[in-house]
């Protein structure tokens, strides 16, 4: 689904934040990714997201070279994958129900066949009351689940979370882990990226753990 | 070290999320849809209340204002002139004050003749006994005997369009055949109001051209000042898989509502305004104030140009911010999508 080839990162003239990575994602796999904080967590998820280009080495995702994709297909490839921002990115005029429908709003679906999918899926993540409100009187937590809630709506192929449960107590961590563990199940493939160690120790899965840019993968 | 957790059975598992949900299923589950209205997602994705937006309301309609009272104002300067210039070919008059010793009928015939041996003199027309009398009536009362009064008779010289008789020679003439008559020939100062007129005509215009580049960069400006504030909003569609034209294209309706509202606002304030100057100069013709604002400008009515080129400024600026949004939010989606190095 997602392979890296020799690629190196550095932002402007900084030292390499990430180093001669090589690796792939294979279709329906669940891999934590993980490493101290600063360690580039969130540059590698940006890489696979397409978002950031790679200093060096080449990206390909859905067996393409990344800089061969032309920016009308660029949102083809943004619906099959589901992101978990580190720092959510709701949007706050919008209601938490609104947030979680978006991507099936600009996809163009017709609400009367997603309301209910949406209720159900914010109830699962126990936001069925907060499903009027708006992101800026959500908790920490409750804007987390909105997130996930929103990144899995329309169950994409690939999910990519950043820190999915670093706002939330150690039971709705849980939770949310089954949740991911019933979305890989169903085909899709999972990156969570964690420094949560508990979290990691309650499935067993692969792990890629970057330490000072370089990236060692324990299958 | 590690466990493997099972996923305790739940209600619902997030496949029941999944697309292919048939809408029987749905339809089974579906809690009673009292909240549906609430719950409409159909609203703008673009936020609707802004203080940029008011803001942006606020300065389009500003400019518009000015833009239109420019346009007025030059399309009646431009009627005016107009009218000025058709005066000049119309008529001069020749004045014939009483001697003693000349008879009156005489002295018009024999002005009347001399005019009509002009090139370009179509016809004199004498005012009859009746008529100047009516013309002075306001100061001498009804009633009037002309021929126990010195009256001066007026004799109105019709010229053809276009035809410049040698005005000078004719006023010489009469007044050496004709005692007591005098060529008023208000060709003269009728001639330097129309340069002044189409002078500020062009000045007018050059005015208008200004501040149409004025309020075009400001609303160019304004709109991108607004549109700063929505740069998470584009990315997030961005991210959530939205293509640029559905961007663009929610981008474009609001700015194109916001436009409107500023412009159509300007342009009926403008519209107003003229409307009342209007209502009050026919009003106050009587007047001295407004006689001589109307020998100006005639009245303060439009015309259908005027508040025509007005509606045209309306739909350019509200276009123009429509526009503008829309070139900003394709800019910075074309950045998200484009993966070059
Ligand atoms: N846009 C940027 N410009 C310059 N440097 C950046 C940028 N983004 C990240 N960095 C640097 O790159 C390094 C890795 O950052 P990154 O956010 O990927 O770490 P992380 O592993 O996600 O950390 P955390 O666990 O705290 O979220 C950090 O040293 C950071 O300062
Ligand atoms: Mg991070």
């Amino acid at each position: 689904m997602i392979s890296f080839e020799n690629v190196g990162l550095r932002y402007g003239i900084g030292r390499e934040v990430l180093s001669d990575l090589s690796f792939q994602i294979a279709p329906n796999s669940f891999q934590f990714l993980t490493g101290p904080s600063g360690a580039g967590k969130t540059s590698l998820l940006r890489l696979m997201l397409l978002s950031l280009q790679p200093t060096r080495g080449l990206v390909k995702v859905f067996g393409k070279e990344a800089t061969t994709i032309k920016p009308q297909q660029m949102p083809i490839i943004r619906r099959k994958i589901g992101v978990v921002f580190q720092d959510f990115r709701l949007l706050d005029h919008l209601t938490t129900y609104e947030n979680v429908a978006l991507p099936l709003q600009v996809r163009g679906q017709m609400e009367q066949n997603y309301r209910q999918d949406v209720r159900d899926l914010l109830d699962w993540v126990g936001l069925g009351d907060r499903m009027h409100v708006h992101p800026p009187v959500l908790s920490g937590g409750e804007k987390q689940r909105a997130a996930i809630a929103r990144a899995l709506i329309d169950q994409p192929d690939v999910l990519l979370a950043d820190e999915p449960t670093g706002n939330v107590d150690p039971p709705l961590a849980r939770r949310i882990l089954r949740l991911f563990i019933e979305l890989h199940r169903s085909g899709t493939s999972v990156i969570i990226a964690t420094h949560d160690l508990s979290l990691m120790d309650q499935y067993d899965a692969r792990r890629l753990v970057i330490n000072s840019g370089r990236l060692q993968i324990y299958d | 070290m590690t466990k493997q957790v099972k996923p305790a059975p739940k209600p619902k598992k997030p496949t029941t999320v999944k697309k292919p949900v048939t809408p029987a299923a749905s339809k089974k589950t579906a809690k009673p849809q009292g909240q549906s209205k609430s719950l409409r997602s159909g609203k703008s994705i673009v936020p609707r209340e802004s203080v940029a937006g008011t803001a942006l309301i606020f300065v389009i309609g500003i400019m518009t204002f000015l833009a239109c009272i420019t346009l007025g104002g030059v399309s009646m300067i431009k009627t005016s002139a107009g009218k000025w210039q058709s005066d000049i070919s119309r008529e001069v008059t020749i004045q014939i004050r009483p001697f003693d010793e000349v008879e009156m009928e005489k002295a018009i015939k024999d002005a009347s003749a001399i005019a009509l041996q002009f090139e370009g003199v179509v016809k004199t027309t004498a005012l009859n006994d009746k008529e100047t009398a009516r013309l002075l009536e306001p100061w001498l009362g009804a009633g009037l005997k002309l021929d126990e009064l010195p009256v001066p008779r007026l004799l109105t010289v019709t010229i053809a369009e276009g035809a410049k008789p040698d005005f000078a020679a004719m006023g010489q003439q009469l007044e050496a055949q004709v005692p007591g008559s005098t060529l008023d020939d208000h060709r003269a100062w009728v001639e330097r109001l129309t340069t002044m007129a189409l002078t500020m005509v062009a000045i007018g215009t050059s005015i208008f051209l200004l501040m149409m580049a004025a309020t075009i960069t400001t609303v160019i400006f304004a709109t991108r000042g607004a549109m700063a504030g929505n740069k998470d909003v584009v990315d997030v569609l961005h991210f959530v898989g939205a293509d640029s034209k559905f961007i663009s294209g929610q981008f474009q309706k609001h700015f194109l509502n916001l436009g409107l509202k500023g412009a159509a606002s300007g342009t009926f304030g403008a519209i107003i305004l003229f409307i009342i100057l209007g209502l009050w100069t026919s009003n106050s013709v009587a007047t001295p104030q407004g006689d001589q604002v109307g020998a100006l400008f005639g009245t303060f009515s439009l015309g259908w140009s005027g508040y025509f080129g007005m509606l045209i400024v309306l739909c350019l600026v509200a276009v123009l911010t429509a526009v503008t949004s829309s070139i900003t939010v394709q800019r910075q989606v074309n950045a998200l999508q484009n993966y070059k190095r």
